[in-house]
């Protein structure tokens, strides 16, 4: 008699899932966290580094949460119905970690009122919808430290994936860090539009190596750069995650993502009841972005900036975007002692003095 | 002894036993790949193929996936059925989708639902001129289809990239690679706000009638399907094989269209660098496993979007690897092929004989 009666309230349960009406677990009920990849989880880059975040939280919270995930989602029409489904499922935290879902996230997060919702790299937000992103302008400086040190050419390539803001930020970002150790750096961009392409991405890499590249910073997420530069004999830099060991001798060091800080930040406050919706933005000070493997080959100096620059950043007394600061176009675009606030750097659109480009229309 | 037989003409009850076999085989092979991966195998099946459909939300996200697919199998029906080998359909949706968004941006304050009229007729067109490119390659040139019509579509995916880049992002939108959102006006009318099921579905029925009618009763239908039996003896009876061509070129780029454009404008309601998860190649599957009859396409455009959903639900419920839809898939095509077999030939039981 038991069991026929646990098997009636199982029914019932999930006939109240079906009808989407229980989207709040019970007390004793393990929180349910669900993940929405647009990579394969083994794509070793963007993907890799949030499943690996979803992994160190499952760790943390242990049996008081259960986590789920669905990789390789199309940021089409079938994105809105794998996140429903998990809305539907009874799950009560909802990352969504691509800018492609954040129009099917909002609808979703609309209809399920009592679901929290966090979209990565978007700029829609509501009430149980939040937004996150990484300062990773943070990690591209350091990234130019190093670069304009080491290149012998005075030529840093960057292979650039779209002109949205983060990137041109970031190669802002590259070029005033070189140009603050090495008067005469040059940068070249090349524009691949894609984010995953190791074919594209190698045959760029190769074409600013013609150009008299000597390092290569990427903006984009497989390994075929950081190859290249290891058979041409030039330098690179790693990009999401540790990327040593596709390239022993190119590869400087690698900038790394790690979601983990953030994921168990949002987990805890869930549960305590005190989730406020954010444009939250995570760098070195969060540990959301790690220097990895610096590699033993570099000289010493140049090992000593790197640090030094993490550091600086990490503490707050070196802020990249403060000015007096002009565009390449002679207009100032950030007024002598201001830095730019998370908002404005959201919104950046120019590129700075010195950098001999136009941005793509 | 098992011995296979040629049969003296094509068994017409194995061409419909066929797709079941290979459904059957490809259930216990499914099952038997969940036992190795260590999960019950009968739950893991309900979860992939039942689940999906277990409340009224999992019904109408099917429909959402068989309207597409099913207006380009259609298309691809009449194209086959002349023996033209349009492999083409995911261009032709894809500059459907992109026709209709160029025209959907036009109205992006409208308020009358009257906009839809332009915005469908623009995307039909934009599918029906590339059809008509193929159809013209083939006409005047004799530029074999299935090459030309397999550039045709990068073309078509490399020309929505550019726009969705270029001219048709959205200016408000921090040059993101998407347009901007369609006005409310300009998105198909949806059959309950609670769910995502849109008109489309009704176009998709509508058409399968209308192309059956034309293959089963028209003058026209008759003449492609000479065309398809037997392209001498169609030119013998003096049936003009360009302008055959170029119709069933033509109606399968604007019902590849009118599913472009009914994605942009139903389930997504933008245009974005991703409108189109396949379809127009998952179709061409849909067409065989269907044996180029209405009824067939429609359940074998039904079960292709479950293999889509049942594969997402496996992720979500027992964390088993998406590569599960592309594996069932694959199977199923497989086994249909394998299956096939039998509808020309026959297995035969031979008894052992002695030697003479």
């Amino acid at each position: 008699m038991m069991k026929k009666h646990k098997n009636w309230q199982r029914w019932v349960t999930s006939a109240a899932l079906a009808l989407g009406l229980s989207t709040g677990a019970m007390a004793e009920d393990p929180m349910k966290v669900g993940f929405v990849y647009v990579g394969p989880v083994g794509d070793y880059g963007w993907s890799y580094e949030h499943d690996r975040g979803r992994m160190e939280a499952q760790k943390f919270f242990g049996d008081k949460i259960e986590t789920t995930f669905v990789e390789k989602v199309p940021e089409g029409a079938d994105a809105e119905r794998v996140i429903r489904q998990m809305a539907q499922s009874g799950h009560d935290l909802i990352f969504t970690t691509s800018f492609g879902f954040m129009n099917p996230t909002e609808k979703v997060a609309k209809r399920f009122p009592k679901v929290f919702f966090e979209h990565a790299t978007g700029y829609k937000r509501a009430k149980n919808l939040s937004t996150y992103v990484l300062r990773t302008y943070e990690g591209r400086y350091v990234s130019g430290i190093a670069a304009g040190m080491m290149t012998k050419t005075n030529t840093i390539g960057y292979i650039a994936s779209f002109p949205i803001p983060e990137v041109i930020r970031d190669i802002n970002s590259v070029y005033m860090a070189a140009k603050s150790v090495n008067p005469d750096v040059k940068i070249k961009i090349m524009w691949v539009s894609t984010w995953y392409d190791p074919v594209k991405e190698s045959e760029a890499a190769n074409a600013l190596i013609d150009q008299g590249v000597d390092v290569l910073i990427q903006h984009t997420d497989s390994p075929a750069p950081l190859m290249a530069a290891e058979k041409r004999g030039v330098k690179a830099i790693g990009q999401a995650s540790d990327m040593s060991k596709f390239a022993p001798n190119a590869h400087m060091f690698s900038i790394r993502d790690d979601w983990a800080p953030h994921y168990i930040k949002t987990i805890q406050e869930i549960m305590d009841g005190t989730w406020k919706p954010e444009d939250f933005w995570g760098g070195f000070a969060e540990d959301m972005l790690v220097v990895a493997s610096v590699n033993d080959n570099l000289p010493a100096d140049v090992k000593t900036a790197v640090t030094k620059a993490h550091d600086d950043i990490k503490s707050g007394k070196l802020k990249p975007f403060t000015g007096p600061m002009k565009s390449n176009e002679g207009k100032l675009v950030i007024e002598a002692g201001h830095t730019l606030t998370d908002e404005e750097l959201a919104g950046v659109n120019w590129f700075i003095e010195g950098i001999d480009a136009t941005i793509p229309k | 002894m098992l011995k296979l037989e040629k049969r003296q003409a094509d068994s017409r009850l194995m061409s419909y036993v066929s797709p079941l076999i290979a459904i059957v085989l490809t259930l216990l092979a499914g099952a038997l790949l969940f036992s190795v991966l260590g999960h019950d195998p009968l739950h893991a099946l309900y979860t992939f193929f039942i689940s999906p459909l277990t409340n009224a939300y999992g019904w109408t996200e099917l429909g959402i996936k068989v309207a597409p697919l099913l207006l380009c199998a259609m298309g691809l029906t009449l194209c086959y059925r002349a023996k033209i080998w349009n492999i083409g359909a995911e261009g032709q949706f894809i500059m459907g989708a992109l026709g209709g968004s160029m025209a959907a941006l036009q109205f992006l304050d409208a308020e009358s639902r009257w906009v839809l009229v332009p915005i469908l007729i623009s995307g039909s067109i934009s599918g029906l001129l590339w059809g008509a490119l193929a159809a013209w390659l083939k006409t005047r040139f004799n530029a074999n289809e299935i090459l030309t019509t397999i550039m045709l579509n990068y073309i078509a995916l490399n020309a929505l990239l550019y726009a969705v880049h270029g001219p048709l992002r959205d200016p408000a939108g921090f040059n993101f690679p998407e347009s901007a959102m369609f006005a409310d006006a300009a998105l198909l009318p949806l059959f309950s706000d609670d769910y995502r099921l849109n008109i489309s579905i009704l176009f998709a029925l509508f058409f399968t009638v209308v192309i059956w009618t034309v293959m089963a009763r028209s003058w026209v239908g008759y003449q492609i399907q000479v065309l398809g039996e037997d392209a001498k003896a169609a030119r013998y009876a003096g049936f003009n094989t360009n302008r055959l061509t170029w119709f069933a070129l033509l109606v399968c780029g604007a019902l590849a269209g009118l599913a472009g454009v009914a994605e942009v404008t139903g389930p997504i309601g933008q245009l974005i660098p991703h409108v189109s998860p396949g379809y127009g190649y998952a179709a061409i599957i849909v067409v065989f496993l269907g044996r180029m009859q209405p009824f067939g396409i429609l359940l074998a455009s039904m079960l292709l979007a479950l293999t889509f959903m049942g594969g997402e639900m496996v992720q979500i419920e027992m964390s088993l690897p998406k590569s599960l839809t592309g594996l069932f898939q694959g199977m199923l095509l497989f086994f249909l092929l394998a299956a096939d077999l039998l509808i020309s030939y026959r297995i035969v039981f031979q008894p052992r004989t002695a030697r003479a």
